[in-house]
């Protein structure tokens, strides 16, 4: 069990220049000891790399990472106390379910007495009980991932369980289940837990606290609410939602903010208004889609620029070709400066909240470029 | 009912004829001397089974067959384990790795009679450096003289010729095991030790059958070196089986006792492969369906 703190950067060349050379920008984070959070982002973006950071099978290339504030950079996975499961499931193939999920104790010298107890609590939670003495090579791929699972929490007194894609060889179904299963071990051991996923329903629905990731920099931490409602910067708005977030040049409607240069406002708060409305801007639809749940309109504003609003099924739904009056400005909508990034807007409207974890703008002493845009 | 049709057999016609020139007729020709007394080229008895109940009675075939299968035995016992460990020493990339892996691969490139030549050379005590600095070390070594010292000699030169071999093949087999297998025993605390016994050397189980299978069929069939050697001595030390086969035959010229013996030799051969090509099969079809459940 520990607090986990990144103060660092990482690229994998000898002698990084630009931004494009690093794999994770500087950073600054905390992982709070108990938590589970999810890092988010798509392929590329730094996330696994961050994981192996924490997890000490990459050495971090610039700063430090610490554990209840002692530096951790050199030590061992094992001397971290870590454990961590990969994407596609790894098992001792000459051993059995059993075995396997006995390891990382064995290993370590754990009483025999105690591994029984542990291996037995592990496989049942896991719905591995009644294999236990069946060669782990011999079964599917999602008891397979189990058991890579399993000897990830097999350990009660780890610093932290990270996870990187753990579900991707796991049928849809079955992910459900073992998202759910991870979040009761969750409340059950209070271990902290570290998720990578490009997937945000995964990361939505496991984490406490989601971290987004793009081009090796965490643009926003926060909650599912925080990622919907106020949307830190430009990409966390267009990744988070389905579908993303609409942006539109802030100047087409008056009274934006100082300084903001797009305006953003999610499907869901785009509203048909009356005409001439304060906050609305004529449209013409352009399609209509019924999505079961609910109509997904797509319309072009006159500059061109294309906004998409999410209306209720029970909605009078207008047919392609209509003009209408599309609402966008109101407590939802947030405005974007220059660099991409928040600079007023959401629901909690006034000045702005604390700011994310992560001062992008305040880079440490190795930062060696400028803030891609 | 489904009219019958026999052009079939005109097309599998020319892998016949072919197969039987290359293949069933020399072997009946061995058949056919197997089974008689050729005293001169024009006279010849049918004896049936007789050279085939001499050759099995025969105590210097059952002396070579029992020094070749205990031959074969240390070959294998020697090499596999050496050439694993070699292989686990071999740096993984970079020009190191080139380098090494082309040092490693020098003796395989030699022939057999060369190989036979250089360690007759070597293991002289008078000019040979091996040989030399044995007996400056007080050893008495002398394999022209001593069956032991002979022995070990060509066991030696066998396993300094092949073991790069077995060597090779194990490091391609390491160098195909995933690298989230060691991040994964890494976390896991495992030791080195149990790295290699329980992420190595079930991952070379494919390789290394192919490496015990080809090391023991060709130690079984080994000619050439202890003949440039040795010539099979002192006594018949180092008389392993084909070299009592063409003593018999090229030697004595006693055609119906090789051809009998040729045969068994043959079928002895026949029912080793058979075995270890279906115990290959097996822990190939195994490991796919450990494969393929990995989706």
């Amino acid at each position: 069990m520990a607090r986990i703190d990144l103060d660092l950067a990482h690229s994998y060349k000898p002698n990084p220049q630009a931004d494009g050379d690093y794999a994770l920008l500087p950073l600054k984070m905390t992982f709070d000891d108990g938590g589970a959070y999810a890092l988010l982002g798509p392929s590329g973006c730094g996330k696994t790399t961050m994981l192996n950071i924490i997890s000490g099978l990459v050495a971090p290339s610039h700063g430090t990472v610490s554990f209840d504030g002692k530096a951790v950079n050199t030590l061992t996975p094992q001397q971290r106390n870590i454990a961590q499961v990969f994407q596609f499931p790894v098992i001792y193939d000459t051993m059995t379910v059993a075995e396997n999920l006995a390891f990382p104790l064995k290993n370590r010298g754990v009483a025999p007495d105690r591994i029984k107890q542990r291996v037995g609590k592990i496989a049942e939670m896991l719905e591995l009980s009644g294999q236990l003495d069946t060669r782990a090579a011999g079964l599917s791929a999602d008891a397979k991932q189990k058991i890579s699972l399993g000897r990830g929490l097999v350990r009660e007194d780890v610093s932290a369980v990270l996870f990187d894609e753990p579900l991707t060889v796991i049928d849809p179904h079955l992910k459900w289940q073992l998202r759910r299963k991870l979040k009761q071990i969750h409340h059950e051991l209070k271990l902290t837990l570290v998720y990578v996923t490009h997937d945000q329903v995964e990361a939505l629905t496991f984490a406490d606290q989601v971290v987004v990731m793009t081009r090796g920099r965490a643009v926003q931490v926060g909650s599912a609410s925080d990622l919907f409602e106020r949307p830190q910067h430009m990409f966390v708005g267009h990744f988070i939602g389905s579908p993303g977030m609409n942006f539109l040049p802030a100047a087409l409607l008056p009274g934006a903010p100082a300084g903001a240069k797009t305006l953003g406002v999610r499907p869901e708060y785009v509203t048909l208004a009356e005409a001439n409305a304060a906050g609305a801007l004529p449209a013409t639809v352009k399609q209509v889609q019924d999505i079961g749940t609910y109509w997904l309109l797509t319309a072009h504003l006159a500059d061109g620029s294309a906004v998409r609003a999410r209306l209720r099924p029970e909605a009078a739904v207008p047919a392609a070709g209509d003009g209408v009056w599309l609402g966008l400005a109101g407590t939802h909508t947030c405005f974007y400066g220059e660099n991409e990034e928040l600079v007023a807007g959401g629901p909690s409207a006034g000045p702005l909240p604390s700011r994310p974890a992560i001062p992008l703008g305040d880079r440490p002493a190795y930062s060696t470029g400028e803030g891609q845009t | 009912m489904k009219p019958v049709n026999q052009k079939a057999w005109l097309l599998i016609l020319p892998v016949v004829l072919c197969v039987a020139f290359s293949a069933i007729l020399p072997l009946m020709t061995v058949v056919n001397y197997s089974v008689q007394d050729i005293i001169s080229p024009e006279r010849r008895v049918f004896v049936g089974t007789e050279w085939f109940k001499a050759v099995m009675r025969d105590e210097d075939l059952q002396g070579a067959l029992f020094r070749q299968v205990g031959f074969s035995l240390a070959v294998l016992a020697v090499e596999i384990p050496l050439g694993i460990a070699l292989a686990l020493a071999m740096p993984a990339q970079g020009w190191k790795s080139s380098a090494v892996l082309v040092t490693v691969a020098i003796s395989l490139l030699i022939p057999w009679n060369v190989v036979g030549t250089i360690w007759q050379i070597y293991g002289r005590t008078d000019i040979g450096l091996l040989g030399a600095t044995l007996a400056k070390l007080g050893i008495d070594y002398n394999y022209t003289g001593n069956a032991t010292d002979a022995w070990l000699t060509v066991l030696v030169m066998d396993v300094w010729h092949w073991t790069p071999l077995v060597a090779l093949l194990c490091f391609a087999g390491l160098r195909a095991i995933p690298d989230a297998y060691y991040q994964a025993a890494s976390i896991d605390g495992a030791s080195k030790l149990a790295v290699f016994r329980y992420i190595q050397l079930p991952k070379l189980r494919g390789v290394l059958v192919i490496a015990v299978l080809l090391r023991f069929m060709d130690s079984f069939m080994i000619y050439t070196e202890p003949f440039v050697l040795t010539g099979g001595g002192p006594g018949n030390a180092t008389t392993f089986l084909s070299q009592y086969l063409t003593q018999k035959a090229v030697g004595q010229f006693d055609l119906g006792p090789a051809a009998a013996f040729s045969l068994i030799y043959f079928l002895i051969i026949l029912a080793l492969s058979f075995v270890l090509y279906n115990w290959m099969q097996r822990v190939g079809t195994a490991d796919k369906n450990a494969e393929a459940g990995h989706g």
